[in-house]
């Protein structure tokens, strides 16, 4: 009898276990959706008001007279978000061919550890290093040589800045794909007698091209939605900058610029909390075509 | 022979460049270090770690970082218990429970994934809302709570991984001698704990240094919390804030701070290194 009650007693468990487990699966897999849902009902009353599109287009950001352009920022995240891709780029791409194609296995072990080390030093850090040295360089060495004046704090510190802190995903995913390539296809190539750099150039490149986009799309949304270290070295001016040396306002940077005002001016929490939402489903999107093209491609290769 | 000339010189330049290019990022992650603690060095004191600010600290005075140091601690290991308390039950699930290629389970990583590339700042201004919708004031709860929906993505992503190459003869073995599944969780654990404590130590880098999530959620404060509802100072903010001083004094102080969350970040990466040498994958 005992013997009975004692395995009742653990199919029980287990099932309470069992559906305990979903359930919290299912309440954590909820949140992308809820804070969605969240931000959008904050933003509401923006939305009632002015249209989404006028709101995207408006130049001027004068929020006591309840002028809300998003314009001169969405302006900014592209301009440090494409200064930081055409910087970082090349860089990872030559890095990573190099790492996964020809160097000694002594050479990556010295060198992932390190990249590692960069992934983890974290946004505020790199804010610090940009104010110390980047900032300075390019106000007195760089500027100089094209323009009047510039403080510095400008479009090019953040791409500088935001190029160094998405090297190591960009280094990271590059060399995942290239280790999913089968080894096949470039001995087919190297015993028709093509140099290394050929099989990589014609072989290699090609054949990873969809993997390498999608890595490029993953890390222009982590550049997107990078916040503090972009607002320490930007300068935080809302006007549409015309040179790389002018200062620049990215989105997120307004979002934690003005958290502290938002509550006593009308509209302007959701005019912030529009900015989020546009931030959150710019970047899912983004994040979730790369992730399908990344997993196809690993399910494509995967022999 | 010319074109075999010119594919050689090819070969080389590139190769040249290639090499050029790692050693770019190396020496800029050695460039960093050096520009943090170049500066961050002789502003360091005994007093830094281990006093409050004391009256007239924002005008150079004296005092340190005591408060953002346990403020930052608090922080995480609030939000590392929280964490695993949500993503061991998960991953579980999603391992024991779940066929290999149920849709479930890929629909899940994948949630997973997308959710690790959203910006702290979005997490931010949620847990900004959510704190409105409940009536909380900035404190300590609601800095776990923000930083915990950060990590979570982490923690699973990690957990997972590993969990994912226990062998399938360990779960049959212990289902073929009568246990449920439930009665696996604790040798399943045991395998993985190296993956769990470097699981934990990535996330305990990523949101002790995470400054836009407790932004808007922690506040900030000169005094060390002493229950979860009162609002707490955090190290990244402390350098944030301290750094737009117009005082030099006080600007050192957030160079100071930024040198101890550098070498926190560092002991933790050389650590989760540790761990994770038998699991590795170059994974970040």
């Amino acid at each position: 009898m005992d013997k009975i009650r004692y395995n009742k007693f653990r199919q029980t468990r287990e099932f309470l276990i069992r559906h305990s487990m979903l359930f919290l699966m299912l309440v954590s897999l909820s949140f992308a959706v809820i804070i969605g849902i969240s931000l959008y009902y904050k933003s509401v009353p923006i939305l009632d008001q002015q249209s989404l599109w006028a709101l995207l287009t408006g130049e001027s950001w004068k929020p006591l007279k309840g002028q809300f352009g998003f314009y001169p920022f969405i302006m900014g995240t592209l301009w440090v978000t494409g200064i930081a891709i055409i910087i970082s780029l090349p860089l990872c791409l030559l890095a990573a061919i190099y790492l996964s194609e020809y160097a000694h296995p002594y050479v990556k072990k010295v060198v992932f550890p390190m990249i590692d080390v960069l992934a983890g030093i974290p946004p505020v850090v790199y804010g610090v290093w940009g104010i110390l040295v980047v900032v300075p360089f390019i106000s007195t060495s760089l500027a100089p040589h094209f323009v009047e004046f510039s403080t510095g704090y400008s479009v090019l510190a953040g791409g500088v800045v935001l190029a160094i802190m998405i090297i190591p995903l960009m280094i990271s995913v590059f060399i995942e794909i290239f280790d999913a390539l089968p080894g096949g296809l470039r001995e087919a190539s190297l015993s028709l007698g093509a140099t290394n750099w050929q099989t990589i150039k014609k072989v290699v490149l090609r054949k990873s091209f969809p993997g390498l986009a999608a890595a490029v799309v993953l890390a222009i949304s982590r550049a997107f939605g990078e916040t503090i270290a972009v607002l320490m070295v930007c300068g935080n001016v809302s006007e549409v900058p015309h040179s790389v040396f002018d200062p620049a306002y990215p989105l997120p940077a307004l979002i934690a610029n003005n958290y502290g005002e938002m509550m006593s001016i009308p509209m302007y929490d959701a005019a912030l909390m529009l900015s989020a939402l546009l931030l959150f489903v710019i970047i899912l999107a983004f994040n979730a075509i790369s992730r399908l093209v990344l997993i196809r491609i690993e399910r494509n290769f995967a022999l | 022979m010319r074109h075999i000339r010119i594919k050689r010189i090819e070969e080389k330049i590139f190769k040249g460049l290639m090499m050029a290019a790692t050693l770019l990022i190396v020496v800029s992650l050695f460039m960093i270090i050096v520009a943090i603690v170049k500066r961050g060095l002789p502003a360091m004191s005994w007093d830094m770690v281990s006093k409050i600010p004391s009256g007239g600290f924002y005008l150079g005075k004296e005092g340190g970082l005591l408060n953002a140091i346990v403020g930052s601690l608090y922080i995480v290991i609030g939000s590392i218990s929280l964490g695993l308390a949500f993503s061991l039950p998960i991953v579980l699930y999603l391992n024991l429970y779940l066929p290999e290629k149920s849709r479930l389970a890929q629909f899940t990583r994948l949630s997973f994934d997308v959710l690790f590339g959203i910006p702290s700042i979005v997490y931010g201004a949620f847990g900004f809302t959510l704190m409105v919708y409940l009536g909380l004031r900035s404190s300590l709860f609601a800095g776990i709570l923000t930083v915990t929906m950060l990590i979570i993505p982490i923690l699973i992503r990690s957990i997972d991984e590993v969990m994912r190459r226990v062998p399938k003869e360990m779960k049959d073995a212990a289902l073929s001698l009568g246990a449920t599944r439930s009665e696996m969780i604790k040798p399943i654990l045991r395998q993985v704990a190296p993956g769990i404590v470097t699981a934990v130590l990535l996330s305990v880098g990523r949101g002790i240094g995470d400054a836009a999530s407790v932004l808007f959620t922690a506040g900030y404060t000169d005094s060390i919390p002493t229950s979860l509802s009162q609002p707490v100072a955090t190290l990244p903010l402390a350098i944030f804030f301290q750094l737009s001083s117009p005082i030099a004094e006080v600007q050192d102080r957030a160079y100071a701070a930024a040198l101890i969350l550098t070498f926190i970040v560092l002991v933790l990466s050389v650590a989760a290194r540790f761990y994770s040498r038998k699991f590795s994958k170059n994974k970040i």
